[in-house]
């Protein structure tokens, strides 16, 4: 029926009450919050002071020299570190869709029974405590640990491989921890695919992989781009595998924003700043995403 | 003949995305049966770090750790569900009014916002009008970061539902509230028990917000693992992570048993 | 005779659209009635206004004499049979049949025995334990009938009740509705788009479209005196041929047919002027060319097509209109052979004049 239900009608106004009031005030107003004191003055034993200025946006842009009496240049400490979190996001997002798109394909292609079981077993991981896969992942690719010990035993490295504290093994952890969020939207797509377009394309002369990339993949882009969002964007922002698996110059925006709130040599204003500025980044990523749906729903 | 369906390799990278997902937590699961004080070398079978963890000297800390997580958790996702479902009926049942648009912005807002951003936030507003970080901050920042999750599988169930089950029992002579409570009520209930479910485990697994909004000297599950990882993997970790992982996949079974059979019976 | 249903002027818009222009209908008390018209033409619209799932935008609705436009349908003495049955998934047959009873208050042995009886009259008493998905299409049908006239409503309403079912199912089905309505004495108000149900099932019948009522009457009536030209073409097959009206005197049109024919017909229409002339396929006989100056009309045979009991044949008169006749396939039926010349000879009553 058209406009929903008559007897609910006049109630949904009230029904929503308690999501205003408790997303509203525990999440919508802390975020204002947040974008109010990234324009306070820092107070040194944590915490601010409240004086409007530019000060965090200008620390996290401008490099004045030590005394800050130099020429003003552009700071690059912080743009790196942004640079290196969208460069580990972009990648992880890349590599968890080369393997998770023929992963959604395989399971959503398997006979209704199987399916389940293959699904059931990408869930599991999904729902388990990332930090405790995080600590797993850190405890299985340790300088001693086993991954190494098995590398070592069958000859194939002389002395264990240096992962932990890497790029490489941030990268791996970002990849295990948001693989199934690639994995479950595509999936998603794939089982509404008339598979009757593939036989169409073969019918007129495509070969297997031209279907893929002529037909197949035009018509899941939207669970495609769904899938993407929600792995880079939680990626851009991880904290737990670049703190327990990198260091120091693996440092991603998480561990950045978190230093911030950390003691008594935390600057809030900053970390409120850094936090906005990787909002504007995310939000950027959600208009995409919401403009490039609509304009899938409207085909 | 393969059909079109197939893709060569598709297997072999599905497997590969299998092992990648779960070669750590076997790993870790299995040396969680070591008998020996040392991480690296095995010590045959036993399970002297499972009664470690419910004897040892850290036990106290991990129990009350423990505690502090399950009630939160609890009250949390109960809380959540009650607020989802609310909104669920709003958004599913309530046709087009204003706000529905803003208003579903809204419910979406914690999954939106960054998790590290969703802590930082919550910090500054809760030292902001003068709360003490502790329990009751952790407790109040979950139930809103769980409605989301909450919500999606209970609006999902409540879309299946037709509205001509609601106008029979009207049609009976059944008032509003008889209606709600013998008729869609008990219809709901699948959504209800997977939106609770998963409300659960997302206030069981945080980490982050718990982080920030804790204070000092409180300690979620989560929160005392990360502090005691901090100084190197125990074996005891090993131990409550095999159990916690225990729990997950206990929940999420259940949750996709109370799923499959709702579906049986539409 | 009393009238049960009495809907004065009702109006019903969803925001922009209007779905209801004004119905006035009476509905007789122990009748079964039935709304008839394509899908959008307001019918389900108004039963819905009748049970109360939708509030009438202006006009009134009286049950027996008292207005329950603005109750709640909790409050209205009517039950509804729905499209799709609604039996609750999750109660047990007897739960579905005595669930109307209990909200009524009645105590538990009064409803079991009352749902029980409600069972045993749609022969289904051995499965009142089972759940409705347990049952098939057609004893889930007869559950949510026993259901809706366990409370003993004033009026029974019907929406599409037959729709889900199948060929067979549906013609048993037809009889035994009626059966029921004779038996229960209570007025059964039946809403459908499939006209063979509507015929054999109703006392009376409204066509509906467009949110308005266009002909109430007898099967009969609607059939052989269709008032307009949506009721002529909506119920059965007809011809529709435009034709000057010369003069109309004492209740009988005079008028030309194409090809130049007079014939003199009943009609009600008061001003001679160009009009629509419905001629039913069944009602014409057909002759071979010798005849064709004694005829009503000439045509010549484009295509016979063959439909088991009945031979359709597909003619086009001379100024190209496409004229259709159904011939009964009987052992001494002459079936003409695509090509030949034929005439057409329209017996008496055949033809009728369209007010519009």
């Amino acid at each position: 029926m058209a406009g929903g239900d008559d007897s609910w009608r006049p109630l949904a106004p009230r029904l929503l009450i308690p999501t205003w009031v408790v997303i509203g005030l525990f999440s919508l107003l802390p975020v204002i919050l947040m974008a109010v004191y990234s324009f306070l003055t820092k107070e040194f034993r944590g915490g601010v002071i409240w004086d409007f200025t530019l000060a965090a946006y200008d620390q996290f842009f401008i490099d004045r020299g030590l005394f800050g009496d130099e020429p003003a240049r552009l700071e690059w400490t912080y743009i790196n570190i942004f640079g290196r979190s969208l460069l580990q996001a972009a990648i992880c997002t890349a590599l968890c869709l080369v393997v998770g798109f023929p992963t959604a394909w395989f399971i959503a292609t398997r006979p209704a029974r199987t399916r389940a079981v293959w699904l059931f077993l990408i869930t599991i991981p999904y729902w388990v405590n990332l930090l405790i896969r995080t600590v797993s992942l850190k405890f299985l690719i340790r300088d001693n640990g086993p991954l190494n010990e098995a590398l070592m035993s069958i000859g194939l490295t002389s002395g264990p491989l240096p992962l932990v504290n890497t790029n490489l093994a941030v990268q791996l952890g970002l990849f295990y921890s948001y693989l199934p969020f690639m994995v479950l939207p595509i999936y998603a797509a794939v089982e509404r695919y008339n598979f009757a377009l593939s036989e169409a394309a073969a019918d007129l002369y495509a070969s297997r992989w031209t279907t893929l990339r002529e037909i197949v993949l035009p018509v899941v882009k939207p669970g495609i781009i769904a899938g993407c969002i929600l792995v880079f964007v939680p990626a851009l922002g991880a904290f737990l595998a670049p703190d327990l698996l990198g260091g120091a110059k693996t440092f991603m925006i998480g561990s950045l924003i978190e230093e911030q709130f950390k003691g008594s040599q935390g600057n809030w204003p900053f970390g409120a700043a850094v936090s906005m500025i990787l909002l504007t980044l995310v939000l950027i990523a959600l208009i995409f995403y919401a403009r490039t749906a609509a304009r899938e729903g409207a085909r | 003949m393969k059909g079109v369906r197939h893709y060569p390799g598709f297997l072999g990278l599905t497997i590969l995305c299998l092992v990648i997902l779960y070669a750590p937590l076997i790993v870790v699961m299995a040396y969680s049966f070591n008998g020996s004080t040392s991480i690296t070398q095995w010590g045959g079978f036993s399970m002297r770090w499972y009664v470690d963890v419910f004897t040892g000297p850290d036990a106290k800390r991990f129990g009350q750790a423990a505690w502090n997580s399950i009630t939160i958790a609890l009250m949390a996702a109960t809380a959540a569900t009650i607020i989802a479902t609310a909104a669920a009926l709003a958004m599913v049942k309530g046709g087009r009014f204003r706000g529905r648009g803003a208003s579903f912005a809204l419910i979406n807002l914690p999954l939106m916002v960054p998790e590290i951003v969703t802590a930082v936030a919550s910090l500054i507003f809760f030292t902001a009008i003068g709360l003490t970080t502790g329990y009751g901050t952790i407790l109040v920042a979950h139930m809103a970061f769980c409605i989301p999750f909450a919500f999606l599988p209970i609006a999902a169930r409540l879309e299946g539902i037709e509205a001509s089950y609601e106008q029979a029992a009207r049609d009976l002579y059944a008032t509003r509230a008889q209606a709600f409570r013998l008729i869609l009520l008990p219809l709901l209930a699948p959504g209800l028990a997977s939106g609770w479910l998963l409300a659960f485990i997302i206030s069981l697994d945080d980490f982050i917000i718990t982080n920030f909004v804790k204070g000092a000297g409180m300690e979620t599950l989560p929160t005392a693992i990360f502090g005691s990882v901090k100084q190197g993997i125990k074996p005891n970790i090993m131990a409550i992570s095999t159990l916690m992982l225990a729990v997950s996949v206990l929940f999420v079974t259940a949750a996709y048993l109370i799923n499959r059979k709702g579906r049986q019976t539409p | 005779m009393t009238t049960a249903i009495d809907i004065r002027s009702v109006v019903k818009t969803f925001g922009e659209f209007t779905a209801l222009h004004g119905v006035s209908l009476d509905i007789a008390d122990n009748a079964f009635f039935t709304l008839l018209g394509p899908s959008g033409c307001g019918k389900t619209t108004l039963l819905r206004l009748i049970a109360g799932f939708e509030a009438v935008t202006a006009g009134e609705i009286r049950l027996f004499g008292e207005d329950i436009a603005r109750l709640e349908p909790n409050r209205r003495p009517v039950n509804t049979v729905f499209q799709h049955y609604a039996l609750f998934p999750h109660m047990s047959v007897i739960d579905n049949v005595a669930f109307g009873l209990k909200m009524q208050g009645l105590d538990l042995s009064g409803r079991r025995a009352r749902a029980g009886k409600m069972l045993e009259m749609v022969h289904l008493s051995a499965f009142a334990d089972r759940l409705p998905s347990q049952l098939s299409g057609g004893q889930q049908q007869r559950v949510a009938l026993a259901r809706a006239l366990a409370p003993a409503p004033k009026v029974l309403l019907l929406d599409e009740p037959l729709s889900a079912l199948d060929l067979k199912l549906r013609q048993a089905m037809r009889v035994e509705l009626k059966q029921l309505q004779e038996d229960t004495g209570i007025t059964f108000i039946f809403v459908t788009h499939d006209q063979e149900e509507a015929l054999t099932m109703s006392d009376r019948i409204a066509v509906m479209s467009a949110g308005q009522v266009q002909q109430i009457g007898t099967a009969q009536e609607i059939y052989e005196a269709p008032s307009n030209r949506f009721v002529a073409d909506f119920i059965g097959e007809t011809n529709l041929l435009e034709v000057d009206v010369h003069q109309v005197h004492e209740g009988r049109a005079t008028l030309t047919l194409p090809g130049g024919h007079r014939l003199s017909c009943p009609s009600a229409l008061v001003a001679p002027g160009r009009h629509s002339l419905s001629i039913r396929p069944e009602r014409v006989t057909i002759s071979d060319s010798a005849e064709l100056s004694a005829a009503d009309l000439s045509a010549t045979v484009e295509r016979v097509v063959y439909l088991g009991s009945d031979l359709q044949v597909l003619t086009r008169l001379a100024d190209d209109t496409a004229f259709t006749i159904r011939l009964q396939n009987a052992a001494r039926t002459e079936v003409p052979s695509p090509g030949a010349q034929i005439g057409l000879h329209l017996e008496e009553g055949a033809a009728r004049l369209l007010a519009d």
